[in-house]
């Protein structure tokens, strides 16, 4: 059985434009949900608060539960429905830490037992204060940055053989990015400096492959955390974590394709670029959607059946996913073209 | 024909670590059948709670400031200093106010011979007036602070293992930082308040000169201060506070007791501690009781009075009683604090994750039932696709998940719920390499090439791919393990052996299945 004829050639080089357009609309749409949401939406582990997991023994009604919460003093925590519909969970959460002192447990029972009349079982209960918060901030950021870094060390090294520049570019990159933390310099906004600094170095020291996957990866990203804030979904550290693997997954998606350029290169050096990548591309489409399909059948697995709390997790993976796939055929291999052109044109 | 040591090492080596991952696994099913560790399970899995504790270590400086001025006072006017005064400002300095150069002098020796550690930080001398200001070196407070964490941390450490949980996690983290783990507490508060309570047992004199309320409307008198002791109604659940002036002058602590238990009154039909001196503090009890009889003796827990009785005899034998209205489970805690010591320093409970073993139990349901139809999926699948090598990833796949489960046993990882999610992420991942080598075959195939060959090739070309494309991977997963905590440290972990796990089976166990397949006879096809 095959999906893909051994002999297709479809031109998806040539329909670059239309796909740097779609990825345009996708990264417009991203970061306006962003902003418009005044940056994602954190979950307690990054903002600090308390969350805490209740379930009643019988289908019970929100207001009743913020009756209940009101006569205890939390008028400003949110209530919302957990897991599947129908289901009697629900989340509460709200921004005040060091909440859960001696006897919490029981007044939140016996509370909320008398505004709705169902027995409750508190499932769960998360408290993060302030410092934690941004601690985590600051490592979910560093994570990824360091990984960006490490990736694009392993890219250089392995496609175009600057194993030592790229890691001298690494080091000097994380050297700045610490030295001016511990000037209390705003962590984010040093990162995306250095992530810019990066790519603009890039340009100049002809680090072609490296730059295509990072550009697909940064757009990966973007998209994956605006979708995610366009849905009104909290930032977790699972969620970070599910980013991380983005990253690595596409990257294979990625690699995959920019080995095969490179053994085609080699082949057949006399032909143009641009035919050379969509050979490429068509070789390995059969694989690259083979692999995003069974890795799809797995995730919406997780997303359905997995339960209330691997459920955004899933749904990261999810957009991940495809647009991972998607960015490796669409982004990462056209920029390279572009590059070439740019630098033969020199 | 390949020469047959060239061949052998291959099954020989995927045979053993078959057998030590069956070894390693079995445990987790029936721990009575090996005695080697089963698989740890997060505390997101098997319920109980995780805490951050900061040690406010700097208190410490302080109480240790407090400390010496104490003694400063008490040493001076045993040498007949007169005319002086020590007092501790800001928090971390301690002035002194000399007057007379009789007293100075003396002053100044009581400093070079017994007060070496304070460290001058500001003179001045008016006439035979002298201001002095004095402080910790900060050498000094490092030390001070660095042993208040490490002794918090053998403390607690003491609480919990008194409290009774099975396989406790306490380490240090960081400086100042203490994270705990409880797995499957289910009464959490009492866990805490157990932890957290700085447990501080102090004996002070009351002050009879002047009366509370007076204190609190003037000003208490030098050498004294106002506490308060809360009771709590039974009835109403409301506290009231009632003040005491009790002389800041600490007569004994928590430190000479070696031991506290709990008994039972029964005409008074109550709990309460009874606890035990050393020998040092017997004979201090037994001269502060001598010395004030008549008067009464506060006991100060953590900076609140909790009784304070009137003492009507000197009291020898080194033993005690510390009263009041203690419910079996209150006493109980208050004498393990007691024996396991107070805390040097409060602590801040800075995260709390409390997850009820109900909700663990659903997770882990929950997650293996997605792993098992996505599995499923994915096996049908493969086969429909790629028949009989789509069989071989097949069964390579259950290899690897045996192999990650084996691997997490072996290494006495944690298998959090983002840990699941990375079996099932590893079920979709692992067969892209094997797809990445049964799309080469096939091409090879298709340009013409025979089984044999074919075969050959696809493997060649593919390794290095399967290797940069996992490699990614496993810098994503390093990274989160290092920048990570608990369940997505947990996750990291179990991606690695995952990809890992899926280099060695496609790799080598395929190669080994298709070699064997291909080595004996002249095969024209194979399916795939």
């Amino acid at each position: 059985m095959q999906f893909i004829r051994p002999d297709i050639n479809l031109d998806f080089i040539g329909k670059r434009k239309i796909a740097f357009i779609f990825s345009l609309v996708l990264l417009a749409v991203s970061i306006g949900a962003l902003i418009e949401h005044g940056g994602p939406r954190y979950g307690i582990d990054f903002a600090g608060g308390t969350l805490i997991q209740v379930r009643f023994d019988k289908p019970v009604a929100i207001a009743q539960i913020k009756d209940g919460l009101q006569s205890m003093d939390f008028s400003q925590a949110s209530v919302q429905q957990f897991g599947e519909e129908g289901a009697t969970e629900y989340l509460i959460r709200t921004d005040v830490p060091d909440i859960t002192d001696k006897g919490f447990n029981d007044i939140l029972r016996q509370t909320l037992n008398s505004t709705t009349g169902a027995d409750v079982e508190i499932r769960r209960v998360e408290m993060v204060g302030p410092q934690v918060g941004q601690d985590l901030r600051e490592k979910a950021l560093k994570a990824m940055f360091y990984a960006l870094l490490f990736i694009t060390v392993y890219i250089s090294g392995r496609f175009e053989l600057k194993w030592l520049l790229s890691a001298v570019l690494a080091v000097a990159l994380i050297g700045g990015v610490y030295v001016l933390g511990l000037f209390k310099v705003s962590i984010p906004f040093l990162i995306l400096m250095a992530l810019l600094v990066t790519l603009v170095l890039f340009w100049f020291l002809n680090l072609r492959y490296a730059m295509g996957a990072i550009v697909a990866l940064i757009h990966d990203v973007t998209i994956t955390v605006g979708v995610f804030s366009l849905f009104d979904k909290e930032f977790t550290l699972p969620i970070i974590a599910a980013l991380l693997t983005i990253i690595g997954y596409s990257l294979n998606d990625t690699i995959i394709v920019f080995d095969r350029i490179r053994e085609n290169s080699k082949k057949l050096h006399k032909n143009p670029l641009a035919q050379v990548i969509n050979r490429s591309i068509n070789e390995t489409l059969s694989r690259t959607l083979l692999t995003s399909l069974t890795t799809l059948v797995v995730v919406v697995t997780l997303f359905i059946l997995g339960g209330g709390i691997i459920h955004d997790f899933a749904f990261a993976l999810l957009i991940g996913v495809l647009i991972g796939t998607y960015s490796s055929v669409f982004v990462a291999s056209p920029i390279l073209l572009a590059w070439h052109q740019k630098s033969s044109a020199r | 024909m390949r020469p047959l040591k060239n061949i052998a090492w291959k099954p020989v080596l995927i045979a053993a670590v078959f057998l030590a991952a069956i070894i390693y696994i079995l445990p987790t099913f029936n721990s009575s059948l090996w005695p080697y560790k089963k698989i740890n399970l997060g505390l997101d899995l098997q319920g109980g709670m995780h805490l951050v504790l900061e040690v406010e270590s700097e208190k410490t400086v302080e109480s240790t400031l407090e400390r010496i001025v104490q003694d400063l006072r008490e040493r001076t006017r045993r040498e007949g200093i007169q005319q002086i005064q020590v007092e501790r400002i800001d928090g971390d300095r301690i002035q002194v106010n000399v007057r007379g150069a009789a007293n100075i002098k003396s002053f100044q020796e009581l400093m070079d011979a017994e007060f070496r550690d304070l460290r001058e930080q500001d003179r001045s001398q008016t006439g035979d007036a002298l201001v002095l200001a004095l402080d910790l070196p900060e050498q000094e407070v490092d030390r001070i602070q660095e042993l208040a964490v490490a002794q918090a941390l053998e403390t607690i450490r003491n609480r919990i293992d008194q409290f009774g949980v099975a396989e406790p996690d306490i380490r240090r983290q960081g400086d100042r930082r203490i994270l705990i783990q409880l797995p499957g507490i289910s009464d959490t508060e009492r866990a805490k308040e157990l932890i957290g309570r700085t447990a501080q047992l102090e004996f002070k004199l009351v002050d009879d000169q002047m009366a509370p309320e007076t204190a609190l409307k003037n000003g208490a008198p030098p050498g004294s201060e106002v506490l308060y002791q809360i009771n709590v109604d039974g009835n109403t659940k409301r506290e009231f506070k009632t003040p005491f002036l009790i002389k800041k002058r600490t007569m004994l602590t928590g430190e000479y007791l070696t031991d506290a238990r709990v008994r039972y009154d029964q005409d008074k039909r109550s709990y309460y501690v009874a606890i035990d001196f050393d020998r040092k503090g017997g004979r201090i009890f037994e001269r502060v009781t001598g010395d004030n009889i008549h008067k009464r003796l506060a006991i100060v827990l953590d900076r609140k009075v909790h009784s304070a009785p009137e003492i009507q005899d000197r009291i020898s034998g080194g033993s005690a009683v510390i009263t009041g209205s203690f419910s079996a489970e209150e006493a109980e805690d208050l004498a393990i604090v007691l024996r396991a010591g107070a805390l040097p320093a409060p602590v801040k409970v800075l995260e709390e994750r409390t997850v009820g073993p109900s909700l663990g139990k659903d997770s882990i349901n929950k997650g293996l039932m997605s792993m098992i139809v996505g599995g499923l999926l994915v096996i049908v699948f493969m086969v429909i696709y790629y028949k009989g090598s789509g069989l071989l990833a097949d069964t390579a796949l259950l290899l690897n998940i045996l192999l990650m489960g084996a691997g997490l046993a072996a290494f006495q990882a944690t298998l959090t719920l983002p840990g699941i999610a990375a079996f099932i992420l590893t079920i979709g991942m692992a067969v892209d390499a094997n797809v990445i080598i049964f799309e080469r075959i096939r091409e090879e195939l298709n340009i013409g090439k025979p089984p044999r060959a074919a075969v050959d090739a696809g493997y060649d070309r593919a390794t290095l791919t399967i290797l940069d494309a996992n490699v990614t991977t496993l810098i994503a997963a390093l990274v989160l393990f290092q920048f990570g905590t608990g369940p997505v440290k947990g996750f990291a972990v179990t991606l690695s052996l995952g990809v890992i796990a899926s280099m060695f089976t496609a790799l080598v166990f395929t190669r080994v299945v298709f070699d064997a397949f291909l080595s004996g006879r002249k095969v024209k096809q194979i399916s795939i």
